[in-house]
């Protein structure tokens, strides 16, 4: 038996890694991924509180997070061949156009 | 050491090894890769848990659509390797030290509140996927309908956005 601490501090550490990834990556679909990792992360939360809890809420709230996610991968990869194809560049950096 | 916990170790070890990949490879084709090797791991959590319904659409949506739709938009755009300006390492060097903090200030804060929580894998629930289908479309059977609507309004935002109008 694993205490549910063990898995919300992998859950912590995941979101934390995500979070930098975020923070560090240039790449606009490596950023992308970064934040579905800090989903995954959530997920992991979610299932973890739901098993200990011995409710199966967290569960249900799993499978919409995975739903919006798809949404989210969808439309975000819609907008990235967008840029890609304006910008002819995949770095965020060159995305300023809104910047002073 | 219980079996539960050297799984609990080796799948815990499996996902933060992908994560630490998907941050030090430059090329997004391969940070794609470590992506799906955390998400397999995390499947396998879901198992030990006991999560089985969790553990199956983890593999089919995450690992197998969403990933294959992100390969494919990798394949499609032929993304090179990433290129760091100094600006860039600037961000590595504030957001490093930073998101480690963050990581650190959450696992304290659970670490101190839920000392005495209860054990997860346990048998007694033998058979949860007939239980969540009856949640689904009984308790929150508004939500799910919600969903379809923003999977609909999703599909229609990327029609409108794939479609390439020649001025």
């Amino acid at each position: 038996m694993v205490p549910v601490n063990y898995y919300v501090i992998l859950s912590a550490v995941l979101f934390g890694l995500g979070v930098i990834a975020f923070v560090v990556k240039r790449n606009i679909i490596s950023i992308f991924m970064s934040i579905e990792l800090m989903l995954n992360a959530v997920n992991l939360a979610f299932v973890a509180f739901s098993q200990g809890m011995g409710k199966l809420d967290g569960q249900v709230f799993v499978l919409f997070v995975i739903v919006v996610a798809a949404a989210e991968a969808a439309v975000g990869l819609g907008i990235i061949i967008l840029i890609a194809r304006n910008r002819q560049s995949l770095n965020v950096e060159r995305v300023d156009l809104l910047k002073l | 050491m219980t079996p539960q916990l050297i799984l609990f170790i080796v799948l815990a070890a499996l996902s933060v090894v992908g994560a630490l990949s998907l941050i030090l490879q430059k090329h997004p084709i391969h940070s794609a890769l470590s992506l799906i090797v955390v998400m397999v791991a995390l499947a396998g959590l879901y198992l030990l848990m006991g999560a089985e319904f969790v553990a199956a659409v983890q593999i089919i949506v995450y690992g197998g659509a969403i990933m294959v739709l992100f390969v494919f938009v990798i394949m499609l755009l032929n993304a090179g390797a990433e290129e760091y300006t100094n600006f860039s390492k600037l961000a590595g060097f504030a957001g490093v030290p930073l998101g480690i903090a963050l990581t650190g200030f959450i696992a304290a804060a659970i670490a101190r509140s839920a000392g005495t929580a209860q054990v997860s894998g346990s048998a007694a629930v033998l058979a949860p996927t007939r239980t969540i289908s009856e949640m689904i479309f009984k308790d929150f059977v508004y939500p799910f309908e919600l969903t379809s609507f923003l999977i609909l309004v999703a599909i229609m935002g990327a029609i409108v956005l794939a479609a390439h109008k020649e001025e």
